[in-house]
C-alpha cells in the first residue's frame, strides 16, 4: 500500500528529482540546442549561444554531406539486419530450451552467456584476419554476422525468459488439437510471444546501433555506420560544433526514442534475468 | 516433460545457435592462443614466424607500458564502479519517492545510456571539456578562473566522468527495479518495530539491494574492462589513459605485433573469465528459482 | 468408439519409476475417474494416454490400434487442461475452431461444428470475445467446446475444475456429467477430489505412488475398499480407524467405521467418550469425539438438529454390519 504523502513533501521530491534528471540529461539537451545554431554562435559563451538566432543550417550541411546518409543507412542495415538474423536463429533455440528443457539446458544457457563475456580485444586479430581472408572486411554482411553473434546470447536469453512465461499446457493443447511443430510455433507460440519479441528486437537494435568496437575496427569507407562516422570527428575540429551536434542528434535521436520505450526490458535483457 | 519426438526436434532447433556460438568462440580463441606463442609481425615479412614459447607473455608483462596500463585500468574501472554504485543507489531511492512526473524524470535519467559511446565521448571532449570553447571553459572564464585542460591534465578523471555518465543510468535503472520489488510491508513492519530511517536503510533496503548491486558491479566490470571508443575518441591512450584493452589494441593493430598483442589478449580473456564466473554463479542461482 | 487398454504400461523419469508397470481396461462410453493424492501419478498416466509423454515400456491400444508410438494429434483424443490452456490471442470462435483448422476441414463444416458446440455449451453470445474477457466457468466451457468439435474417440480431463470456486465447481460437475450422458463418449477424468470421483464416475481408479490401489464403481469402493488407503480416501468425512484392543475384539489389526455408521446416544453404547469440536452443516452435524479408547478423535455423523455442548459425555455404537476389518498389511479381511 502506497502511503499518502503530504503535498509539500511531494513537491520537494519533485523539485529535487527534476533537478537531478535535468542535470544528467543536460549534455544531450545542450548539443540539441547547439545543433540549431550557426557554427560561429555555437562556440560562444553559453548565454550568448542561447540568445543567438536559431537556424537549421547545420542539419542542411550534414544532410548535404552524402556520406551522412550512407552511414545512417549502414547503421539501420547493421542493427536491424543483425537483430533479425539473430531472431531467426534464436527463436527455435529458445523454444527448445524453454519447452523441452533437459538437464543440460541450464549449462547451455550459461555457456551461451559466457561467450558474451569474451573480451573483444582478445580475439581482435583473428577476426580481423578471418575477415580479410574471407574478403568481408568493411562489408555490411561481415558486420551483420559479427553483431549478430555478439548479441545472439542476449536474444536467446530474452526470448527464453519470455517463452518460459507461456504455459506449456497451451502448446500441449495445440499438439492435442493436431498442430504440427510448425503450426505450434507459427499459430500459437509466436502470436503469444509478440510483445516479448518486440522488446527483444528493440533492445538488440539499440545495442547493435551503439556497438563501438567492431564497427570501428572492421569498417572503412564502405560499411561504416554512424559510430564510425561520428568518431571521424575526433580530431580537433573546434569550429564544427554545430555540425557535430546536428550529426550527433541525428545519430542518437532514433535510438533514444526506442530506448525510452524499452526501459523495462532493458533491465531484464542486460542483467540476464538476475534482477527482476 | 516431453516425448522422444519433441526432444529430437529440440536438439535440431538448438543446433544452429550452438554451432555458431561455438565457432564464434573457439575459432578466434584458438587462433589467438596460437599467435600468442609465436613471433608474428605481418608488416615485417622478413621476420620469420617462429615458436617463442611464453616469450610474448613475459614480454607483455615486463614491457614498460604494462603496469601503467594495469593501474589506469584499475583506476577507471574502480572509479566508475564507485561513482555509479553510490550515485545509483541515491538516485534510485530518489526516483522511488512519490512525485509528479516520475515517468518523465526516469526518461531524462536513462537517456545517456542510449547515446552511442562515440557520440558521448565527442560531446564531452568538445562541447564540455575543450579548454577553449567547452562549456566548462566558458564557465570558468566567466568566474575569472583559468580554463582547465581536462583531457590532458586530468585525463583519467575526465574519462571516469564520461564513462560514469554513460553507465549511471544503467546502475540507477537496475537498482530502481530492485527497490521497487521490495515489499512495502517489510518496511512498514520495521517502522512499527521502531526502526528509524537510517536503520531501515541499513538493515532492510541495503541488504535487499545487495544482489542487484553485485549484478551491476559484475556486468559493469565486464563492459568497463573493454571500454574502447571513449579512449579512442578522446585521448587515443595518451596522457596516461592507456588501459589494458587499448594497449592490446595498439600492439595488434597499430604496431602490428600480433604475437605480443595476442598474449595480452589471452590475459584479458582470463581476467574477464574470472569476473564472468562470479556473475554466472548469480545468474545461475536465479535460473533455479 | 473409445476403447482404451493399457498393458504393462510403465513410466520412468531417469532412475525414478513414477508408474510401475500397470494394466487398465477402459470400455467404450465409460466415465473413468483417476483419483489419488497429489503426486500419485494420475496426471502422468493421463498424459501417457494423451501421448504428451512417452511410455517407458508397455503398450497403449486405442480402439484396437496400437497407439504407443503415435503422436498426440493422431490418437483421436481431446484434452481439457487444468489451466484450460485457451489460446489467449484468438477469439472464442477461433479457439474452438483451431483443431478443425489444423485438420484442414472446409470452412462451412468448421462453422457448423463451432456453432453446434457453442449452442450446446451456451457460448453463442461469446464467440467473438477473447478468453481474457470470460469468467472461469465460461473459459472452462470454451475448453470443452474445443474438445467436443473434434468428435474424439475419448475425452481426457486433467483436473478441470480445480481453478473454479466451490459453487461453480458443483455446477460444472453436473454439466460435464450431463455432457457425458448425451455424447456417450468415453471420458477419462483426473482429480484429487474424491467427491468429484464419487459423483461423476462409472468407474473409479484409485492411484497411489503410481500404483493402482483399486478399480471399481463408486459404491463398490465405498462398500468394500480393498485396503486401508482406499478406505481412508473414499468417503467424506473420512472413515475412522481404530487399532489395538478394539480391533482385536473383531479379530483384525485395524478396524474402520464410517461416521455415518455410528449410532450416537446419551444413555448407553459400546464406547464412552466426550464431545470435542462439533461442525454444524445444517443437514448433518459432525461430532469429533474423544476417548481413551481412541488414538485420535472419532468423527460421528448425527442429524442436523442434534446439539451437544463441548465436553458432553456421550456413547457411541458402531453398526457392525458396516464395520471394515483390515489385517496387519492393511488389506481387507472379508
Amino acid at each position: 500500500m502506497a502511503r499518502a504523502v503530504t503535498t509539500r513533501r511531494k513537491a520537494i521530491n519533485t523539485a529535487i528529482a527534476w533537478a537531478v534528471g535535468l542535470l544528467i540529461f543536460f549534455p544531450i539537451l545542450w548539443i540539441f540546442l547547439m545543433s540549431f545554431k550557426s557554427e560561429g554562435d555555437a562556440i560562444k559563451a553559453p548565454l550568448d549561444m542561447l540568445s543567438a538566432p536559431w537556424t537549421l543550417e547545420s542539419y542542411g550541411v550534414v544532410q548535404e554531406r552524402s556520406d551522412y546518409f550512407k552511414h545512417f543507412s549502414n547503421s539501420v542495415l547493421l542493427s536491424f539486419g543483425s537483430t533479425l538474423l539473430g531472431l531467426i536463429i534464436a527463436v527455435p533455440a529458445a523454444w527448445a530450451m524453454a519447452f523441452v528443457p533437459s538437464k543440460r539446458t541450464k549449462d547451455v544457457l550459461m555457456w551461451m552467456l559466457s561467450t558474451k563475456m569474451l573480451p573483444a580485444v582478445g580475439v581482435l586479430y583473428p577476426i580481423y584476419l578471418l575477415f580479410i581472408s574471407l574478403g568481408i572486411l568493411d562489408s555490411q554482411l561481415g558486420l551483420i554476422v559479427v553483431l549478430m553473434l555478439i548479441n545472439l546470447p542476449i536474444i536467446i536469453w530474452m526470448l527464453y525468459t519470455y517463452f518460459k512465461e507461456i504455459p506449456g499446457e497451451i502448446l500441449e493443447a495445440a499438439r492435442m488439437d493436431g498442430a504440427s511443430l510448425r503450426d505450434e510455433v507459427l499459430y500459437v507460440l509466436t502470436p503469444m510471444a509478440i510483445p516479448g519479441m518486440a522488446s527483444t528486437v528493440l533492445l538488440n537494435v539499440i545495442l547493435a546501433w551503439n556497438e563501438a568496437f567492431w564497427t570501428l575496427k572492421l569498417t572503412a569507407a564502405n560499411a561504416a555506420p554512424l559510430t564510425a562516422f561520428i568518431a571521424s570527428y575526433s580530431s580537433p575540429e573546434g569550429l564544427f560544433y554545430a555540425k557535430l551536434s546536428a550529426a550527433s542528434v541525428m545519430a542518437i535521436a532514433p535510438i533514444l526514442i526506442m530506448g525510452w520505450f524499452s526501459q523495462k526490458q532493458l533491465v531484464r535483457g542486460l542483467t540476464f534475468g538476475a534482477v527482476k | 516433460m516431453a516425448t522422444q519426438h519433441s526432444r529430437s526436434a529440440a536438439r535440431l532447433m538448438m543446433a544452429p545457435a550452438v554451432t555458431l556460438l561455438l565457432g564464434w568462440m573457439l575459432v578466434p580463441l584458438v587462433m589467438t592462443l596460437f599467435f600468442s606463442f609465436r613471433t608474428y609481425l605481418p608488416l615485417r615479412p622478413e621476420v620469420a614466424q617462429t615458436w617463442v614459447g611464453f616469450d610474448n607473455y613475459v614480454r607483455f608483462v615486463t614491457s614498460s607500458s604494462f603496469w601503467p596500463a594495469v593501474v589506469a585500468t584499475l583506476i577507471i574501472v574502480g572509479g566508475v564502479l564507485l561513482i555509479t554504485l553510490i550515485l545509483g543507489v541515491i538516485l534510485a531511492l530518489l526516483l522511488d519517492q512519490p512525485m509528479w512526473g516520475q515517468g518523465a524524470v526516469r526518461v531524462l535519467v536513462i537517456a545517456p545510456f542510449f547515446v552511442m559511446p562515440t557520440v558521448s565521448a565527442l560531446l564531452w571532449k568538445n562541447m564540455f571539456m575543450d579548454p577553449v570553447n567547452g562549456f566548462f571553459a566558458h564557465i570558468l572564464r566567466a568566474l575569472g578562473l583559468a580554463p582547465i585542460e581536462f583531457l590532458s591534465q586530468h585525463s583519467l578523471t575526465s574519462i571516469i566522468v564520461i564513462v560514469s555518465w554513460e553507465w549511471l543510468p544503467f546502475a540507477t535503472l537496475i537498482l530502481l527495479t530492485a527497490i521497487q520489488s521490495l515489499d512495502q510491508e517489510q518496511l512498514e513492519a520495521a517502522e512499527m518495530d521502531g526502526a528509524s530511517w537510517p536503520s531501515r536503510f541499513i538493515y532492510i533496503i541495503l541488504p535487499h539491494l545487495s544482489r542487484a548491486m553485485t549484478v551491476v558491479l559484475l556486468i559493469q566490470t565486464i563492459f568497463l574492462l573493454g571500454i574502447f571508443a571513449e579512449i579512442f575518441v578522446t585521448t587515443q591512450g595518451s596522457f596516461g589513459s592507456k588501459t589494458l584493452t587499448y594497449l592490446i589494441y595498439q600492439r595488434v593493430l597499430e604496431s602490428q605485433n600480433v604475437g605480443l598483442g595476442s598474449a595480452g589478449g589471452v590475459y584479458a580473456i582470463i581476467l574477464a573469465n574470472i569476473v564472468a564466473m562470479f556473475l554466472m554463479r548469480i545468474v545461475g542461482k536465479n535460473l533455479d528459482a | 468408439m473409445g476403447q482404451i487398454s493399457l498393458s504393462n504400461v510403465a513410466k520412468r523419469f531417469g532412475e525414478v519409476e513414477v508408474i510401475p508397470p500397470l494394466d487398465l481396461q477402459i470400455n467404450d462410453g465409460e466415465f473413468v475417474v483417476f483419483v489419488g493424492p497429489s503426486g500419485c501419478g494420475k496426471s502422468t498416466l493421463l498424459r501417457l494416454i494423451a501421448g504428451l509423454e512417452d511410455v517407458s515400456s508397455g503398450e497403449i491400444v486405442i480402439d484396437g490400434t496400437n497407439a504407443t508410438e503415435m503422436p498426440p494429434a493422431k490418437r483421436r483424443l481431446a484434452m481439457v487442461f487444468q489451466s484450460y490452456a485457451l489460446y489467449p490471442h484468438m477469439s472464442v470462435r477461433n479457439n474452438i475452431a483451431f483443431p478443425l483448422r489444423m485438420a484442414k476441414l472446409d470452412k462451412a463444416e468448421q462453422d457448423r461444428r463451432v456453432s453446434d458446440a457453442a449452442r450446446v455449451l451456451n457460448l453463442t453470445d461469446y464467440l467473438d470475445r477473447r478468453p481474457g474477457q470470460l469468467s472461469g466457468g465460461q473459459r472452462q466451457r470454451v475448453a470443452i467446446g474445443r474438445a467436443i468439435v473434434r468428435e474424439p474417440a475419448a475425452f481426457l480431463f486433467d483436473e478441470p475444475l480445480s481453478n473454479l470456486d466451490a459453487a461453480l465447481r458443483v455446477g460444472m460437475r453436473l454439466e460435464i456429467s450431463e455432457l457425458h450422458k448425451r455424447l456417450k463418449t468415453t471420458m477419462i477424468y483426473v482429480t484429487h477430489d474424491q467427491v468429484e470421483a464419487m459423483t461423476m464416475a462409472d468407474k473409479i481408479v484409485v492411484l497411489r505412488a503410481g500404483v493402482i490401489e483399486q478399480v471399481g464403481s463408486p459404491l463398490e469402493l465405498y462398500r468394500t475398499p480393498r485396503n486401508l488407503f482406499v478406505a481412508g480416501f473414499i468417503g467424506s468425512p473420512k472413515m475412522n480407524f481404530l487399532k489395538g484392543d478394539e480391533a482385536k475384539k473383531h479379530g483384525a489389526d485395524t478396524i474402520g467405521i464410517r461416521p455415518e455408521h455410528i449410532v450416537l446416544s446419551q444413555e448407553k453404547g459400546d464406547w464412552k467418550g466426550t464431545v470435542g469440536v462439533s461442525e454444524h452443516l445444517g443437514s448433518d452435524t459432525f461430532f469429533h469425539v474423544n476417548s481413551d479408547l481412541f488414538d485420535e478423535p472419532v468423527t460421528v455423523r448425527a442429524d442436523g438438529e442434534v446439539d451437544l455442548h463441548y465436553g458432553a459425555e456421550i456413547y457411541l455404537s458402531p453398526n457392525t454390519a458396516h464395520l471394515h476389518k483390515f489385517d496387519a498389511k492393511g488389506l481387507r479381511i472379508s
